[in-house]
């Protein structure tokens, strides 16, 4: 019997793979990144099986590579993201993602009494802690912790 | 400090801060020093505070400056539904200098941002009071002659008290020693317990007003009935936070009694005659110590 592991997303020639993406965040991932908004061939997948992490997506997004600054965003909702550089067909590099130590115009402050949540403020936090995630809002001061993250 | 902003009691270093204190002193001895005379300030109070506005209004009218400015939201473009930003950038032509308050955290800064004059936040919801802080510190170094070593005693309710956690944070940079005196429901949140671990600051908790032979400073604040979720705890803790005159034997002759008012019943009246009661006098402390924040952002010490 054979455990060999099928590959169920097809291998693109040349663009970048993230891998090991907690289920739930895929769509969140697709939004931070803004891939409904590129002409780009995009494949994913959701459910899949991982053996470290249990239900895992995947999306392979064809001639794009990331910046630092923009895939480390996805830090927030996918932490152990892999990155995957393909050129070839051949992966040429391999990444994980990293917190950044700002965070602008993607995640929504808690607070409701927060100036950001009444006008059309970009909200920005300092990530005051990055393994208990805690988010300092540069408006209220106030802490938005891992559960409270909302995205915009 | 010039041409800066002061939206957290955070933008301000132990020097800035030591320097705000020296020019407080300054404006004390000599009140009336028109440095301001071609130069209009705004005062934007989106909610009303007497005490706060009179006092900034004063200071600004001893600095020789005018001022405009509403006093209430109600009586402003807000309620033709203008952005607080388009009213910042408004204003920020008019005005040299804006002074707000504001009922949301983190309008301060925001309005900072959309300025093109410094802003001074005179309150943004439950987040700062800087000139508060300020003024309390330079009522502490007066009474105490420096700000060093001190024994502080917060009590009454440490976990929604704006000003508390403001004293508590600027108070950091001089190695105090603190006892926070609260009902449980309103004790000192963790994390500024967290700041002060890290900090290497000592703080004791305790659940009532005694033990005062060290105290230096006590602080005192109001336990609101509104932040109780059983209004029963309240009626059994309320009488805990009052300071009464007889609590205040054998306590240091230096020691001094603040509060930022108003105050209600948490001192009692029979305190106001004792030497040690000091918060009418911080308050007008207040006057000062606006004066020289506002002076020395204008750049004019």
């Amino acid at each position: 019997m054979s455990n060999k592991k099928q590959l169920q997303v097809s291998a693109i020639e040349s663009g970048t793979v993230i891998d090991h993406i907690p289920a739930a965040s895929l769509f969140d991932v697709i939004t931070i990144l803004g891939l409904d908004r590129i002409p780009n061939q995009i494949t994913f997948g959701a459910n899949l099986d991982s053996k470290k992490y249990g239900k895992k997506a995947i999306i392979k997004v064809a001639d794009k590579f990331f910046e630092p600054d923009e895939i480390n965003k996805i830090s927030l909702v996918a932490p152990n993201a892999h990155l995957n550089i393909i050129k070839d067909y051949e992966v040429v590099e391999k990444k994980h993602v990293t917190i950044p130590d700002e965070i602008v115009g993607i995640v929504k402050c808690f607070n409701p009494k927060c100036i950001c949540n009444h006008e059309s403020v970009q909200t920005r936090f300092r990530v005051m802690d990055k393994e208990e995630l805690a988010l300092e809002c540069h408006y209220c001061e106030k802490i938005t912790t891992r559960d409270e993250l909302r995205m915009v | 400090m010039k041409n800066r902003s002061l939206i957290s009691i955070t933008d301000y270093s132990r020097e800035e801060i030591l320097r705000i204190l020296e020019l407080a002193a300054d404006f004390e001895a000599n009140p009336n020093q028109p440095l301001m005379t071609d130069k209009v300030v705004a005062t934007l109070f989106f909610e009303p505070s007497t005490r706060t506005r009179l006092s900034f209004e004063t200071a600004i009218n001893r600095l020789g400056a005018r001022v405009i400015g509403f006093s209430d939201s109600a009586s402003s473009s807000t309620t033709k539904g203008e952005t607080l930003k388009d009213t910042i950038k408004m204003v920020s032509n008019y005005a040299d200098l804006i002074v707000m308050r504001h009922p949301l955290e983190g309008s301060a800064r925001y309005a900072s941002e959309q300025s093109r004059v410094p802003v001074i936040n005179a309150g943004d919801g439950a987040n700062q009071h800087p000139t508060q802080t300020l003024l309390d510190l330079y009522s502490i170094k007066k009474t105490q002659g420096t700000l060093e070593n001190l024994t502080i005693y917060m009590v009454g309710d440490l976990k929604y008290g704006r000003t508390v956690h403001s004293l508590l944070m600027a108070m950091s940079h001089f190695n105090p020693t603190f006892y926070f005196v609260a009902p449980k429901e309103m004790s000192m949140p963790k994390e500024y317990l967290r700041f002060c671990q890290q900090k290497g600051i000592k703080y004791y908790e305790q659940s009532d007003i005694s033990n005062l032979e060290t105290a230096d400073i006590l602080y005192m604040t109001r336990v609101q009935k509104e932040r109780f979720s059983d209004p029963m705890e309240y009626e059994r803790v309320k009488n805990t936070y009052v300071l009464r005159n007889s609590m205040l034997d054998n306590t240091k002759d230096n020691l001094k009694v603040l509060h930022p008012l108003p105050r209600v019943n948490e001192i009692a009246d029979d305190v106001d005659a004792n030497t040690k009661a000091y918060y009418f006098k911080q308050a007008e402390n207040g006057v000062y110590t606006r004066m020289a924040i506002i002076a020395s952002i204008m750049g004019l010490k």
